[in-house]
């Protein structure tokens, strides 16, 4: 990215987080921030944390210590769907679609926050309920537009191929019109040409949408590429933060990643 | 013209919403509705009405119900026929209670009671899943049926300790009880049928169908698109035992007209009721109907064809009707595990390449 791009306040702050599940300590003491319209990356060896400490901003797992601090305010314990309506979406390492449902189901289903109408209006299908889902049907369309997944939009999801799968995974979290997009491993498994097509779909959700997004991904080319600030975690603690040059040429880092000799 | 699904453009999301998207789809089915209302009742008689007919509306109504919680939500249940008795007796208590009050009202009201007690056997299923909820569920179906045997409050101290449906009257036409003409008990059953099927496709293509079936296909993932567990997992169960309960309340008081838990509405329902959403098809509102139709109609089938045509002894065709339909349930869950509606499914997508499938 060359030219210079400027970001707001934090939309997310973790802050001196620890997590250990019994006595494995997945992660200790860390702390970083996400800045509002940013591409933040993640990134560190397997089993470094990087999914824990997503699944503690999902609210999956509660950090033993330390506070996350959400839109400018400290967060209470919640549970994961209050923090969807918050304004947090995710996607998944190994695709979580509704295999039973249609495209279109699936990603209607990722306005399920947006939508209001009550039961017995539901069951009428006549007035709110049906204004709600024709105004919302707009809203996945233009999603579907900008995935160009039109020709599949009534086909069950179980049946895609993985690398549209995971493109309508995409879909869903970003129907959701969340302040925060949160990718584990967006491109895991996708050949050179899917993954150029996903990069390309990141930032124009970046772009368009205005969506803050943060991501966990192995392939460092894409990282250095996409992201504007990467965080490098290893064995739960944190390794190095900042910019794709800073963090590339951070010796922890490359220690971490090459392996230290020991000569 | 023939049965094709090409050339029937939509222009707007309304159209391209609507239940039956297919122009022909829309037509046979409003035939057939009209078929229901405006002819069979002039040629109904006692046998049809009574073997044929009611029990295929009744069992249908309860097949909607379970197909919502267990195709739709993914929550097994083997308590079918126990919120079924809660119904009749939510029906019996009102109706005995209040007269005056018109029997559709008694009956839409023993849903709405049926579905508060299903809210409560439901609680269990926020802790557990699968066989374990099967068997919560099962101990709800002994426990209701043990309640309604004990409790005489329930059947009003009568000496049997039976629940028998007084005559009741809808726009001055007998649909309960004994006198009740066959076209009035069977016109009653369609429109609550009818109505309550119309309801429940509303609701599973809506917002709230999608977050049972969210829960359903993968709950962690639903939960993480902001779709509350608990609220989607206790309205399935409400909406679920309601239809049960209007099930129910229509088997004692139209069908029926006598009945005692233990023999009405015993464990063999719960698994009548599950077998019809399994060959029907799960998740699917015309998969209740036809699954229904098929375990209802089936035995009566071959008594007309093994008793009437052969002439073979009653009670040797009594059995082989069980093993029948045992085999072809074992038939079905090996072939075919989605039912009869994904056999349809399938059949419209050969037939859409045929006879070119290559």
């Amino acid at each position: 990215m060359d030219a210079q791009r400027t970001f707001g306040e934090p939309i997310l702050e973790v802050k001196n987080i620890s997590l250990a599940f019994g006595g494995v300590k997945a992660l200790t003491d860390i702390s970083f921030d996400i800045l509002k319209g940013e591409v933040r990356a993640i990134i560190g060896p397997n089993g470094a944390g990087k999914s824990s400490m997503l699944n503690v901003i999902n609210g999956f797992y509660h950090p033993q210590q330390g506070e996350i601090w959400f839109d400018g305010q400290k967060r209470q314990n919640l549970k994961p769907f209050q923090i969807a309506k918050q304004g947090i979406a995710r996607t998944f390492q190994n695709i979580a679609l509704f295999k039973g449902m249609s495209t279109l189901d699936n990603l209607m289903t990722g306005r399920y926050i947006h939508m209001h109408s009550n039961i017995f209006s539901q069951a009428l299908w006549w007035g709110k309920a049906e204004r709600e889902e024709l105004q919302h049907r707009q809203r996945v369309e233009e999603i579907i537009d900008f995935l160009e997944i039109q020709s599949i939009r009534k086909t069950p999801v179980g049946r895609l191929p993985y690398g549209l799968q995971k493109r309508v995974e995409l879909g869903r979290a970003l129907a959701a019109e969340s302040k925060l997009l949160l990718l584990d491993e967006p491109m895991a498994g996708m050949n050179l040409e899917e993954k150029e097509d996903m990069c390309r779909f990141i930032l124009d959700a970046n772009d368009q949408f205005d969506t803050t997004i943060a991501l966990i991904e192995h392939d460092m080319g894409v990282v250095m590429d996409l992201s504007d600030r990467v965080v490098v975690l290893d064995y739960g603690r944190k390794l190095a933060d900042g910019s794709p040059d800073e963090v590339r040429n951070n010796q922890a880092v490359v220690d971490a990643y090459l392996g230290v000799s020991h000569a | 013209m023939f049965y094709r699904e090409s050339g029937d453009f939509k222009t707007s999301y309304r159209a391209d919403q609507q239940t039956f998207p297919l122009k022909l789809d829309r037509w046979v089915v409003w035939l057939f509705i009209a078929f229901a209302f405006l002819v069979v009742p002039f040629l109904i008689n006692d046998y049809w009405e009574k073997s044929v007919l009611l029990p295929v509306l009744v069992w249908s109504m309860a097949a909607l119900g379970l197909n919502i919680l267990t195709g739709y939500c993914g929550q097994v249940s083997l308590g079918t026929g126990g919120f079924m008795a809660v119904g009749a007796y939510a029906s019996y208590k009102l109706t005995t209670a209040m007269p005056e009050l018109n029997l559709f009202i008694v009956i839409i009201l023993s849903g709405g009671i049926t579905a508060m007690v299903g809210v409560l056997f439901g609680l269990p299923s926020l802790r557990i899943k699968g066989f374990y909820l099967a068997v919560a569920t099962l101990a709800s179906q002994f426990f209701l049926v043990w309640l309604f045997n004990k409790v005489p409050w329930f059947y009003n101290y009568s000496a049997s300790g039976q629940i028998t449906a007084p005559e009741r009257t809808i726009l001055g036409v007998i649909v309960s009880g004994p006198n009740a003409p066959p076209w009035a008990t069977y016109l009653f059953c369609l429109t609550l049928v009818v109505i309550l099927a119309i309801v429940a496709r509303n609701l599973t293509r809506g917002r709230i169908g999608r977050s049972w079936m969210a829960i359903r296909d993968m709950d962690i993932a639903a939960e993480i698109i902001g779709v509350p567990p608990l609220a989607a997992k206790l309205s399935a169960f409400a909406v679920s035992s309601f239809y049960v309960g209007v099930a129910g309340a229509m088997f004692f008081m139209i069908y029926l007209g006598a009945a005692e838990p233990t023999e009405a509405f015993g464990i063999d329902k719960s698994f009548l009721v599950l077998f019809m959403i399994i060959i029907g098809g799960l998740g699917s509102i015309v998969g209740s109907f036809i699954g229904a139709t098929f375990l209802i109609l089936l035995p009566v089938l071959l008594k007309n064809i093994l008793v009437g045509g052969f002439g073979w002894p009653t009670d040797l065709v009594a059995h082989l009707i069980l093993m029948i339909i045992g085999g072809l349930i074992m038939f079905f869950l090996i072939v075919e595990p989605h039912g009869l509606t994904q056999l349809w499914r399938i059949t419209k997508e050969k037939l859409r390449l045929w006879p070119f499938p290559h």
